[in-house]
């Protein structure tokens, strides 16, 4: 079946991940920063949907959306919410930070309307059926170095951390 | 098939699976209470109806009718929402399940699933992995210690627990090299020897299987993994502030998430609709599957009941020991001595 209203769906998924990424950083209570980041981590995951990426998406869901927010809303829910009320919300770096994403900004715009020829014309869609096979047949034919120092950057992370927490080992 | 016709035929499939889970919720409680009063040489609900079959009826009426306390120290929007999400993460998960083979109506065909995606457990997973904010909202929102510790304990089982689930499955996933629900079941097909059914658990999936129904006790916060709700300490945790309708929304999506968990087990390790086949093309093609479905998802409900009506509740550094000390080792050895053979083999 052809797909139907992309257009509104892209635009839709897009207000959605932007407009909660933007509550993230305005909201004064972290439980709620919290959930508006979930919000736009699930947005993120119907984009990638809508890129024809199913995996993607369905990893995007189970490890940031079910998995890491979840860590994050275990210790949010344990700070005392009356205090961070009462303390500031911005550091004093705004205006770096401003000066940044101006900058940001402007690339990105620049890229838009000068760098038609860096993209290519056309996107290769991989078929729907076999896109999880595809993803990995990359990562264990043509990046599979790549990967493996990704998973052990990972194991050094765990184990730093096992030694971090506990007192005897 | 046009876009119309596709949304009708969707809608009707919705209707009709959200009733036959939520029928299927309600007289999995009212075996729930028969059994485990069998049991305990009790008699469970007698009452209401021969062998108190309208009893789930009646609770609902009651649940309905009841007054809808909002405790005053409570955060309201979330304290709202939660129960909320809990029922529809429940109810969403069973979208991608197939209960049989599709049904043909002329030239019209159409799968016994909602949605018949090619990623299809890793949406269950993903679904049943949101799943979790519905408790944990729900314990934070009360703004009570007891919902509050009853939150952190089942959000802390569930994510830990979870990584077992999802590793315990890899090896089905190995044999049979895909993520669509509806392919791993028809790669179960066939025998052993003529009577051994070539379902993934007789092909040596059987450790896997242990881990994954132990997992999705402790993913549903069934007993003996419902630390969330341990009633000796934490009164009735995360829901410990709900009444009426709101509580029985958290019950709705224990009991949905129960249903799910037998669905995705008869499925993965028991071969979903498969069986003996006899008797006529459209009793083979139709009836006969999803019969086998419905029992042998019954037979997994059963086991849940039967548990909780054995085991006595663990302590909280127990079950934290036995997830990660001795679940994950075996669900990964599983997964390595699968790898092993399947690559052994090709």
């Amino acid at each position: 079946m052809q797909p139907v209203a992309t257009t509104f769906f892209f635009y839709f998924l897009s207000a959605v991940t932007v407009i909660s990424g933007l509550l993230v950083i305005t909201r004064r209570n972290a439980v709620h920063s919290a959930l508006a980041l979930i919000l736009a981590l699930i947005g993120q995951a119907g984009l990638y949907l809508m890129l024809y990426a199913p995996f993607v998406a369905g990893v995007q869901i189970i490890l940031y959306a079910g998995g890491i927010m979840v860590l994050f809303l275990f210790v949010i829910m344990l700070v005392s919410i009356e205090q961070s009320l009462k303390e500031e919300q911005f550091s004093k770096l705004w205006v770096v930070g401003l000066v940044s994403a101006l900058a940001l900004g402007g690339l990105f715009v620049a890229v838009y309307l000068k760098g038609k020829g860096i993209f290519p014309e056309r996107v290769m869609i991989p078929p729907e059926t076999s896109n999880t096979q595809e993803i990995a047949n990359y990562l264990y034919g043509n990046y599979m170095f790549a990967f493996e120092i990704a998973s052990l950057l990972l194991l050094v992370a765990i184990i730093g951390a096992v030694v971090m927490a506990k007192k005897r080992i | 098939m046009n876009v119309q016709t596709y949304i009708i035929v969707s809608l009707v499939k919705i209707v009709l699976t959200i009733f036959i889970l939520l029928t299927a919720v309600a007289y999995s409680v009212w075996l729930e209470r028969k059994v485990v009063g069998h049991m305990q040489n009790r008699w469970g609900p007698t009452r209401v109806g021969p062998f108190g079959l309208l009893q789930p009826l009646a609770d609902g009426l009651k649940f309905i009718f009841k007054e809808d306390l909002t405790p005053p120290h409570v955060y309201k929007p979330l304290y709202i929402a939660a129960p909320m999400l809990a029922v529809v993460f429940a109810l969403t998960s069973i979208s991608v399940i197939p209960i049989g083979n599709a049904i043909t109506v002329g030239k019209f065909s159409t799968p016994l699933q909602i949605t018949d995606v090619n990623i299809g457990l890793l949406v269950v997973l993903g679904i049943t992995s949101l799943g979790v904010y519905g408790v944990a909202l729900a314990g934070w929102s009360s703004n009570s210690k007891y919902s509050l510790l009853g939150g952190l304990r089942a959000s802390a089982q569930m994510v830990s627990y979870e990584i077992s689930l999802g590793l315990s499955l890899i090896g089905v996933l190995i044999l049979s090299g895909s993520l669509s629900l509806r392919e791993i079941v028809l790669a179960q097909q066939g025998t052993y020897f003529g009577f051994i059914p070539r379902w993934f658990f007789f092909q040596g999936q059987c450790f896997a299987f242990f881990v994954y129904l132990t997992s999705a006790y402790a993913e549903t916060n069934r007993i003996p993994f419902d630390l969330p709700e341990a009633e000796t300490e934490l009164v009735a945790g995360y829901h410990t502030e709900y009444s009426s309708m709101k509580f029985a929304m958290f019950f709705m999506a224990e009991y949905a998430n129960m249903i799910t968990v037998a669905c995705l087990a008869t499925i993965l390790f028991f071969g979903g609709w498969l069986g003996p086949m006899f008797g006529p093309a459209w009793l083979q093609q139709t009836v006969l599957p999803v019969l086998y479905f419905i029992a042998k998802v019954f037979v997994f409900i059963f086991v849940y009941i039967w548990v909780r009506g054995t085991l006595p509740r663990f302590r909280y550094d127990q079950l934290m020991a036995f997830g990660w000390k001795y679940l994950l080792p075996l669900a990964i050895a599983n997964l390595v001595i699968t790898a092993l053979i399947v690559a052994l083999r090709s």
